[in-house]
């Protein structure tokens, strides 16, 4: 078997490059200390988004969730992290890691009945746990300080950390996507009964792409709550759940790349709104319906930009005309 | 059990407002399968309007009420045509996220044009105090009540018995099936959206009434109950919407009764999850199996 792929070899060239630009306009001072908060928002709402395309976009389930479990991962890292005292960055990890066995916990308590139903059940049920988990987040006093919030979190995450994280989960996801595994869940999105008499057992795959979801969504809030360095059970409402589902949306439900690119416009467009105060939610929502009713397919529809065979085909290519003259 | 019977009044009350405004939510679903988030909106919208009629204009309660309700059908009807209709063939997400972006939109506008605050609702009934065999209930209450009924009978009736009522059915169970009968679907879906709106409009009138206080942001929580009580009572069901709405009503004002108050939302989600395992069509939905 052929572990070392052209494909991985440019990907991995990609993201390192990626890397050095961000880090080079960060040290040029390019990306100033205010436009990095929008830089790392912008990075941890691909982590959020990339695992709620795959519930959505391959699997094709509805959560409306997700905000729950991001709240999972947020305040597992600021009670280990101020609670318990671990500090630095095994804190944050320790965090993420208790943070990803609860979401998954939780995940799975509400993924595997909920998912054996057809329809909308997951929607429905997702929107009611991420909104228990508030109330539970809000009354648990001792532990989460209540509707204050925690605040003093030390401050481990910078936008490397962040970058860091976002190209582990996005491989992560896209090699479950494109795994044998990952094909038999697009075969359940596109028509569900036939893949089941096909023999795919169709409530195993889908509660996979929902658990693997929630737990990109618990490792994104641990990154943004050492980053912050405050939560409040505020951040984590419905609306936040919405948000995420807009970028998913709005970049095309199943394709990744237009994740990224829904993302990125959509930070900007925040960014470049903020002066207009309250006008800016109104422009919001007209920008947002205006999409939907002239892209519903999203920004990129199902495109996925194909980096790594692209570069393999122009390898390919030259080999043949090497070979040729 | 006094007191227990008085949170049952109470609980009545806050149960008839979101029954009205489930109603909407379970017909709008019924017919074209989208969780209309905007719903809770319109019913803000129809409280606002009613506040502008009754303080500002000093209109009669009851012809205040008919304007909010013909107005909110109106902006149902143009949400509809405007936002929604063009996605009608799209992903039922791409819907939901047009719906997010109205209800957006008209939460926002209202905030920039009105400001956040909360605002005072005026007492346009005198508040007298009724008390029936220890349990005290007052006139709001009363009012909330018989005018939640009888919005209900009317609702059942042009369901149930007109011509409207029986093309929305048939749209709402096959909609090609429909067409194919030459019902108009645009149409009907048109009603359906007046129908649900106006009676929205019409709970966030009683809504300022009961709670004496209105804001921009005041439709997302009682959209949300009204939602899970559709959901409860078999989405797409009307009866079941009523029922959904008062036992979501009760039970809030249970739970606050029993010294939970802080728990009280979770524990309407909890209802929720529960049914949704044990009788995942709701308490009076239709069992239906797909096909192939």
């Amino acid at each position: 078997m052929q572990r070392f792929h052209t494909r991985n070899y440019a990907w991995t060239a990609l993201i390192l490059l990626a890397f050095l630009a961000i880090y080079a306009m960060v040290e040029t001072g390019i990306i100033n200390p205010f436009y990095k908060i929008t830089l790392v928002t912008i990075m941890l709402n691909i982590i959020y988004a990339v695992g709620l395309n795959l519930i959505l976009g391959v699997a094709g389930q509805f959560s409306l969730g997700h905000a729950g479990f991001i709240a999972i991962g947020a305040y597992s890292a600021a009670i280990v992290t101020t609670r318990y005292g671990v500090a630095g960055l095994p804190g944050l990890l320790l965090g993420m890691l208790v943070g990803v066995i609860i979401s998954t916990i939780v995940a799975l308590l509400v993924g595997i009945p909920t998912l054996r139903l057809k329809g909308d059940y997951l929607a429905i049920a997702t929107l009611g746990v991420s909104e228990i988990i508030r109330v539970l987040i809000n009354n648990l006093r001792d532990l989460t300080n209540g509707p204050a919030g925690i605040s003093g979190i030390p401050i481990v995450t910078d936008w490397w950390l962040v970058f860091i994280f976002l190209a582990l989960t996005t491989i992560l996801v896209l090699n479950y996507v494109y795994s044998s595994q990952g094909r038999a869940t697009t075969a359940i999105n596109q028509n569900e009964i036939a893949a089941e008499a096909m023999g795919v057992n169709v409530t195993k795959y889908k509660v996979t792409a929902f658990v693997l979801g929630a737990i990109t969504a618990s490792i994104g809030g641990s990154l943004q709550a050492t980053y912050l360095g405050i939560v409040t059970p505020n951040d984590y409402t419905f609306n936040r759940s919405i948000d995420v589902l807009i970028i998913v949306v709005f970049g095309g439900i199943g394709s990744f790349t237009g994740t990224f690119v829904a993302a990125t416009i959509l930070g900007i467009l925040n960014l470049v709104l903020q002066d207009y105060g309250q006008l800016r939610m109104v422009l919001y929502a007209i920008a947002l319906i205006l999409i939907m009713i002239f892209r519903p397919g999203g920004l990129l529809g199902d495109y996925e930009f194909k980096f790594g065979s692209m570069v393999k085909q122009w390898f390919n290519k030259d080999k043949k005309e090497g070979a040729a003259s | 059990m006094q007191l227990f019977m008085q949170q049952l009044v109470n609980g009545l009350a806050l149960g008839s407002i979101y029954a009205l405004i489930a109603l909407g939510y379970t017909m709008v679903y019924g017919t074209i399968r989208l969780i209309n988030f905007a719903h809770g909106d319109i019913f803000m919208m129809g409280a606002f309007l009613g506040y502008f009629l009754i303080a500002e204009l000093e209109m009669n309660l009851f012809v205040a009420m008919a304007i909010v309700m013909v107005s909110s059908a109106i902006l149902g009807m143009v949400i509809e045509r405007i936002a929604y209709k063009p996605l009608r063939n799209s992903t039922r997400v791409a819907a939901l996220i047009t719906a997010i972006g109205v209800s957006y939109f008209l939460q926002n506008i209202m905030i920039y044009f009105l400001g956040p605050e909360v605002q005072a609702f005026p007492s346009p009934i005198e508040t007298q105090v009724f008390n029936v065999f220890g349990i005290i209930i007052n006139t709001k209450q009363i009012l909330v009540f018989v005018v939640t009924i009888l919005m209900m009978l009317i609702l059942q009736l042009i369901v149930n018995r007109t011509k409207m009522g029986t093309a929305m059915r048939a749209v709402a169970s096959d909609s090609e099936a429909a067409q194919l009968m030459g019902i108009n679907v645009n149409t009907i879906i048109s009603f359906t959206f007046a129908l649900g709106s106006s009676l929205a409009g019409a709970a966030g009138v009683l809504y300022g009434i009961y709670y004496n206080s209105i804001a921009p942001t005041m439709g997302t929580a009682p959209g949300l109950k009204a939602f899970i009580a559709s959901v409860v009572g078999g989405i797409g069901s009307i009866p079941g919407a009523m029922v959904g709405g008062y036992l979501i009503g009760l039970l809030e004002t249970i739970v606050t009764f029993m010294g939970g108050s802080m728990y009280k939302d979770a524990v309407v989600y909890i209802l929720l999850i529960v049914i949704l395992l044990v009788l995942p069509q709701g308490l009076f939905g239709k069992n239906t199996r797909e096909k192939v």
